[in-house]
């Protein structure tokens, strides 16, 4: 009997014998191997595990980028598993939304087009996109830099733009992988206490790290090893904010 | 395991509270939000663009050019058939032979005004004749003089060639049986002679005979060997024959050549043959004697040169289709490196909610507005090609407004068929396996 089964209400996310194999030259390799985990609405999930531990297809699966082998996968209560790629694209434009290591914004377009990107694939209006792109950039910090490129934003400030990019058509969940990767210390923290601020806010979290120092501010950690999960476990989290002006004070970042 | 969860707040999320709300429905790409991005992607990449783009320049420029040159080529044709006479068949005397000698043509007299009134009278398709004889004389006016060629014919000359008259008049039946002296001149010999006032009633000398002048013919301009049809006097048949190049011929009926036109709607294959009939027949031809006349439609001829003109537009316009297809093949080739090197730009629209079909659009839209663009430069430039040929080489040209529209719509289609493989591998891709590309 699984916990999950008694909370009210559709669950988020919620796999049965999630399982991915990949063929390797003559046989096949479990990337994902039979993963049975509950996700209510509002969580803030961090998923941990060494490279290779599967905690990526993990990721790939749930943000519907990839279809599983076997198992199934409830999404707000829809069945996902089997839907045709372009069921998925849907999906992923209605329901989810995608944070990198590597920012992926489009280099030619500004901020402001960056993240009405996922608009167009929804047909809203242009007029609609820019007030809604500016509102959200506004509400990530970056009301003052619509229409710089990605190449005139440091890191931290790109990694925003992807953010807001995620967040602009709403989503129920918050995908990110490895979203601190490519930033320093300081950079880092902020925005992990921009996640705390959006999870508080009720945006949904799922997080993919390798490094513990970001997954103790999530609520739950998920382990993953050999393409299973080996642990699911809650915690207090810490708080980003507080680290972040613990921080002893730092060259102000280049804009 | 019973994790301690956040208590969800309810969506929509506070940063996009008070927005307005997103549609309900699944809208997709729309076209001008398509163009707008491949105009810019196309745009992030300039000379790549344009060098792509030239294969179809130059292809759209080709045929443009070669099509209005080909028209001009055509028209010009036209014109020559028109201005020689609509339904104009024409007989000289051919070769005769004596023993095993053939004597070249008109050696012999073996053509006659008579043939031409026999042709007439009894071919019922033939509704105009007239008898020719032509010689190259002075003409003198006041004291002006030209050299030019006197034409002794039948009335129905006019009818037969038909000529305009655009001052005074044409000679009547009635002169040429009386063998008056009248005369009515080309354009060009009003002109050489008459500089100043018009011709009609005055008087000139052909050879030292007193001409009146009655009338003016229109202009003709040159015909398809690049004479002046213009440098002409026409005279009344007998009279030529009488008082001008009598020469101790005078009561020869001989003549250079007789034309003949065919009524309207008649089959000219038809006619020509039983005009070939009855000169055999009054030539008194044994059935394998060769004809001792030539009979020619003139729009035949015409029309051969049209065929082999038609021939070099068909020969440029598969230098033209060659250069399409290279330029397609361009296309393709520069639509296949902008996929790899957009693979994780490909990957994240996928990410946020590209449909396959959204990517595949978004490329083939591209491919099409790069030949679309190369397209557009080829009509310009192939109007102005056109336009320079004729002005240089003093070729007719003729824009073919229809080619243009053509050589657009096969570049567009261009872009389409080269760029449809190129677009499909990218809709084809895998989100993740694109994501992760570097």
């Amino acid at each position: 009997m699984r916990d999950a089964d008694a909370a009210p209400g559709p669950l988020l996310v919620e796999t049965e014998g999630l399982t991915k194999h990949y063929a390797a030259g003559e046989g096949t390799v479990a990337a994902l191997a039979g993963v049975d985990v509950a996700i209510p609405p509002g969580a803030f999930v961090a998923a941990m595990g060494p490279s290779g531990s599967g905690k990526s297809t993990f990721l790939n699966l749930i943000g519907c980028l990839d279809r599983p082998t076997g198992g199934s996968y409830r999404l707000m209560g829809e069945e996902v598993a089997r839907l045709s790629p372009d069921r998925l694209a849907e999906i992923r434009s209605r329901r989810l939304g995608f944070v990198f290591q590597s920012f992926n914004l489009l280099p030619r377009a500004d901020a402001l087009a960056n993240v009405e990107l996922p608009m167009i694939y929804r047909g809203v209006r242009r007029r609609q996109r820019r007030e809604r792109a500016a509102a959200m950039l506004a509400a990530v910090g970056l009301g003052e830099r619509l229409h710089h490129r990605p190449n005139q934003l440091s890191g931290g400030q790109q990694q925003r733009v992807a953010i807001a990019r995620a967040l602009v058509n709403g989503p129920d969940l918050l995908l990110a992988d490895e979203p601190t990767g490519a930033l320093d210390t300081r950079t880092g923290l902020e925005i992990m206490a921009l996640f705390q601020a959006l999870n508080r806010s009720g945006v949904a979290i799922l997080m993919v790290t390798h490094d513990a120092e970001v997954a103790r501010f999530a609520a739950r950690v998920l382990r993953f090893r050999d393409g299973r999960l080996v642990g699911d476990r809650a915690q207090v989290p810490a708080d980003a904010a507080a680290a972040l002006a613990a921080l002893p004070a730092a060259p102000a970042e280049a804009a | 395991m019973s994790p301690p969860l956040r208590e969800a707040g309810t969506r929509p999320l506070a940063p996009a509270a008070g927005l307005p709300p997103l549609p309900a429905g699944r809208g997709g790409m729309d076209l001008a939000e398509a163009l707008a991005s491949a105009l810019s992607a196309l745009a992030a990449n300039t000379l790549r663009a344009v060098l792509t783009a030239l294969g179809i320049f130059i292809g759209v420029a080709a045929v443009i050019a070669t099509v209005a040159v080909g028209a001009g080529a055509r028209q010009q044709v036209m014109q020559q058939i028109e201005s020689l006479g609509a339904n104009l068949l024409v007989i000289w005397p051919g070769t005769v032979r004596q023993g095993a000698v053939r004597l070249g043509a008109g050696a012999r007299p073996s053509l006659t005004w008579d043939d031409a009134q026999g042709v007439v009278e009894e071919v019922p398709s033939i509704v105009a004749a007239s008898a020719n004889i032509r010689q190259g004389l002075q003409v003198i006016a006041g004291n002006q003089n030209w050299a030019t060629t006197i034409q002794g014919a039948d009335p129905d000359v006019f009818v037969v060639h038909d000529w305009v008259i655009e001052e005074g008049r044409p000679f009547t039946a009635e002169e040429a049986r009386a063998g008056r002296k009248v005369a009515v001149l080309g354009a060009t010999v009003a002109e050489m002679l008459f500089p100043y006032e018009n011709p009609v009633g005055a008087r000139i000398r052909i050879a030292a005979t007193p001409f009146e002048v009655i009338g003016v013919l229109g202009r003709k301009g040159q015909n398809a060997q690049g004479m002046d049809q213009d440098d002409v006097v026409m005279i009344p048949f007998w009279t030529a024959r009488r008082s001008v190049m009598g020469a101790g011929r005078v009561w020869s009926r001989s003549v250079n050549f007789v034309s003949l036109k065919v009524a309207e709607g008649e089959d000219m294959r038809a006619a020509e043959e039983e005009v070939r009939a009855l000169i055999r027949q009054r030539h008194r031809l044994a059935p394998n004697e060769p004809d001792d006349f030539n009979l020619r439609n003139m729009s035949d001829v015409a029309a051969t040169r049209d065929a082999s003109s038609r021939t070099l537009s068909m020969l440029l316009a598969s230098v033209a289709a060659v250069s399409l297809l290279v330029g397609g093949i361009g296309v393709m080739n520069i639509m296949l490196v902008s996929v790899t090197e957009r693979t994780r730009e490909i990957g994240l629209r996928l990410a946020v909610g590209a449909r396959r079909r959204d990517i595949l659009a978004q490329f083939l839209i591209e491919a099409v507005v790069l030949a679309l663009l190369g397209g557009a430069a080829g009509v310009v430039a192939g109007i102005g090609l056109s336009h320079l040929l004729g002005a240089a080489a003093g070729w007719p040209v003729l824009i073919q407004w229809d080619a243009v529209a053509l050589a657009v719509a096969v570049s567009a289609l261009t872009g389409l068929f080269f760029g449809f493989w190129p677009a499909r591998r990218a809709a084809r891709l895998d989100p993740i396996a694109a994501l992760r590309h570097d």
